[in-house]
């Protein structure tokens, strides 16, 4: 592939799927990990399929009340912890973390390839839940005692994986901390740092100071199942609040491991397709750590109704409010870069457009969450569902579309076809509100979510939301589809196919072994545009 | 600038001291927040069954876990003696001091083998019949869970120090590339001082 002689997927140590499996380099991890994750991705979505065609209508449909528990546990394990969280950060991320501080590789490359075999032998152990006698979870990815303690299903198992997943997680986030510490090119100062490296910043600490609190959490709850140490268990003088504090300690701030990356990602956009460099390049540097930071005080609004304090709750509430002020200005920066800005409606500008209008109504109903009051009206409803759906799907998941077709061409050296990308895009987020909006009007109506059947009253809204997953589908398969096909009849691909600003375009595609022939010298702020450009 | 020289190391073989030490660091942040959601438990439990958790910490035998404490502190002290014995270029001596602190911390593994077969037969373990208050059995699990993830942390250690042992022996760790030795003892001073603090929870508290 490509026309550069010594690029980095045609020279290695060894040969075949060994060169893969076994590179320390950066860019083959980062490309091992996108496959993965895209994977586990498809998987996923089969799984969402399945539960919507369950829901088309009242009653038993397609599956009974226990495979459908089984189904929503197994769809939130897989999305969360072996596709939104490593997603953007450890394949884009690992690819391209490097190149645009111009090093040569992460500080500890061997750590890097631990990492994607723990990602693999965790989500081999999750998925071995599927067979083993007992059968597969149920009861949500959130894994709440007391049921998850009494459940006979392979919760255990599930758990194990997550430990293990978030050991790589863990791994990853210290390699990218000390890679941007050590390995950043002469002259590149702190503030002369891209947006994508920052967010990358910012969510490896989050990795490294959240994920051990679920690494205990988890633990604790195997042997509360295995040794019945009482923690947990009310009958033992144990409380089960207690591990929803520990659990959402880690999962609210995983949140931000998932969405920040993200913003990264559309921060690199924007000012390329606008032809403009980037504005408040320090509100959004300083934004992304106080969202990372504050991020930490906020996971009470998880447990509104499980009994808490009246004083913790106006807390909770009042910094869930704040988190949102330094998302906001985010939303305005970028609005403010396409403002008189030469705006070229190409694939990723388009997913990232997607991600503004589709992040800005989950962030704003989630605002309707963060108040007490609404919040205990629409609490365990569809209207959370779709909330989350509308900040992770439509967030982090476009997001990854947009990285995903503005650095296709550095990856593989091929080109896809546009027209085609646009298309599928398109009908990607046609499909995504069908399915998701009505989500919203049933939630409000008082649809509890994690349930298989409903009243008639609710048919209407659930048949236009299955009809919206088979659109969304629709939209994925085309995608991915295109994007398949280009690897072998795309035609190849420029080295700066955007005009981009940042180190990833200043080198050959496919990027060379080692990225640079000399590491180059920084003399100024990131997205400088010359004239003529 | 020292950070341009790094980056331009060829990343194959590249060694930065400090990037090492700094990953080391990191790590540490994690382990001290992987025990602290026990801590965490440690004191909500404690608020709420205060009467109980110092009845119960009257069981535990003080003189042993004295003993211990002693043998912790003092593995961690041969330990930093057996670095800087290799930093001076004494690499007998080094290996001498890094084959006490196996010794060392394997005996503290030996006394809490004794503590908690001790224990054992007095029938508390978790889940047991004869624990009878809910504050009782609370107090029992916490101290086995931490003194039992604390051990396994010494277990691991032991492990590390015995290939530390080996590639000093080697000379792949010499006097002028020490950083495995010097991040394993960094990781074995944490779990020093994890101990330090589950003593006093643990044991003296009453």
């Amino acid at each position: 592939m490509g026309g550069q002689d010594n690029n980095y997927l045609n020279t290695g140590k060894y040969q075949g799927i060994l060169s893969w499996i076994l590179s320390t380099d950066h860019k083959r991890i980062g490309v091992l990990y996108l496959v993965s994750v895209l994977s586990f991705f498809l998987s996923g979505v089969i799984l969402g399929f399945l539960m919507r065609l369950e829901l088309i209508a009242p009653g038993q449909t397609i599956v009974t009340a226990q495979t459908y528990n089984s189904l929503f546990t197994l769809h939130g394990i897989i999305m969360i912890f072996f596709f939104i969280i490593p997603g953007i950060t450890a394949s884009f991320g690992n690819f391209f973390l490097p190149i645009m501080i111009g090093a040569r590789d992460v500080a500890f490359p061997r750590l890097n390839l631990l990492s994607w075999w723990l990602y693999i032998i965790a989500a081999v152990i999750a998925l071995s839940t599927i067979f083993l006698p007992g059968g597969p979870p149920d009861g949500g990815w959130t894994f709440y005692p007391p049921y998850s303690i009494k459940s006979t299903t392979n919760i255990s198992v599930a758990a194990a994986a997550a430990f293990v997943v978030g050991f790589s997680s863990i791994l990853t986030g210290l390699n990218f901390v000390t890679t941007i510490h050590r390995l950043r090119a002469p002259g590149m100062k702190w503030m002369r740092m891209p947006l994508f490296p920052w967010t990358l910043y910012a969510t490896s600490w989050v990795q490294i100071l959240a994920t051990p609190v679920l690494a205990i959490t988890v633990l604790l709850l195997i042997l509360e199942r295995s040794l019945g140490i009482g923690f947990f268990d009310p009958a033992k003088g144990g409380d089960p609040i207690m591990f929803q504090h520990l659990f959402w300690i880690y999962s609210h701030p995983a949140v931000y491991i998932m969405i920040l990356p993200a913003m990264g990602v559309i921060s690199e956009i924007i000012p390329v397709f606008s032809r403009k460099s980037i504005f408040g390049y320090k509100a959004i540097v300083i934004s992304t750590l106080s969202i990372a930071a504050v991020g930490y005080l906020v996971w009470g609004h998880h447990m509104f109704t499980s009994g808490m304090s009246d004083t913790a709750r106006m807390i909770f509430s009042f910094f869930t409010f704040f988190v949102a002020v330094p998302s906001g200005i985010k939303v305005f920066n970028w609005i403010s870069t396409m403002y008189k800005g030469s705006i070229s409606l190409a694939p990723p500008m388009v997913f990232a457009l997607f991600f503004i209008f589709l992040f800005s109504i989950g962030g704003l109903t989630g605002l309707a969450n963060s108040s007490v009051a609404v919040n205990i009206h629409i609490h365990d409803t569809y209207f959370i569902v779709s909330h989350f759906h509308y900040v992770m799907f439509g967030g982090t998941g476009f997001a990854f579309f947009a990285a995903l077709h503005y650095w296709y061409p550095k990856i593989c050296g091929k080109m896809y076809n546009e027209t085609l990308a646009t298309v599928a895009g398109v009908i990607m987020f046609v499909g995504f509100n069908i399915l998701y909006f009505p989500q919203f009007l049933l939630g409000w109506q008082g649809m509890p979510r994690r349930y298989y059947d409903y009243p008639a009253e609710f048919t209407t809204g659930n048949v236009i939301s299955t009809v919206g997953s088979w659109i969304l589908i629709a939209g994925i398969l085309l995608m991915v589809f295109n994007l398949l096909r280009s690897l072998f009849s795309g035609k190849t691909a420029d080295n700066n196919v955007w005009g981009g600003t940042t180190l990833e375009w200043q080198i050959s595609s496919p990027p060379p072994v080692e990225n640079f022939h000399e590491i180059p010298v920084i003399d100024g702020p990131p997205y400088r545009r010359k004239p003529e450009q | 600038m020292e950070r341009a020289a790094a980056a331009d190391i060829n990343a194959a073989n590249h060694r930065d001291y400090a990037g090492a030490k700094l990953g080391m660091w990191i790590f540490l942040f994690t382990e001290l927040l992987f025990f602290g959601g026990l801590f965490l438990l440690y004191a909500v439990y404690r608020s709420k069954y205060l009467a109980e958790f110092q009845n119960a910490a009257t069981e535990l035998n003080i003189t042993i876990g004295a003993i211990n404490t002693l043998i912790l502190i003092t593995s961690s002290l041969t330990m930093a003696l057996s670095l800087s014995a290799l930093k001076s270029g004494k690499k007998g001596h080094s290996l001498l001091f890094q084959a006490l602190t196996i010794i060392f911390a394997s005996a503290f593994l030996v006394v809490k083998y004794f503590e908690w077969t001790a224990k054992f037969s007095h029938g508390i373990w978790p889940g047991s019949p004869e624990l009878t208050s809910q504050g009782e059995i609370i107090f029992y699990s916490l101290y086995f869970v931490m003194t039992g993830l604390h051990g396994l942390h010494v277990i691991i250690g032991i492990v590390a120090f015995a290939i530390i042992l080996a590639m000093t022996n080697k000379n792949i760790i010499n006097e002028g590339d020490y950083i495995k030795l010097e991040n394993g003892g960094l990781y074995w001073h944490l779990v020093d001082i994890i101990w330090i603090y589950l003593f006093p929870l643990i044991y003296l508290i009453q």
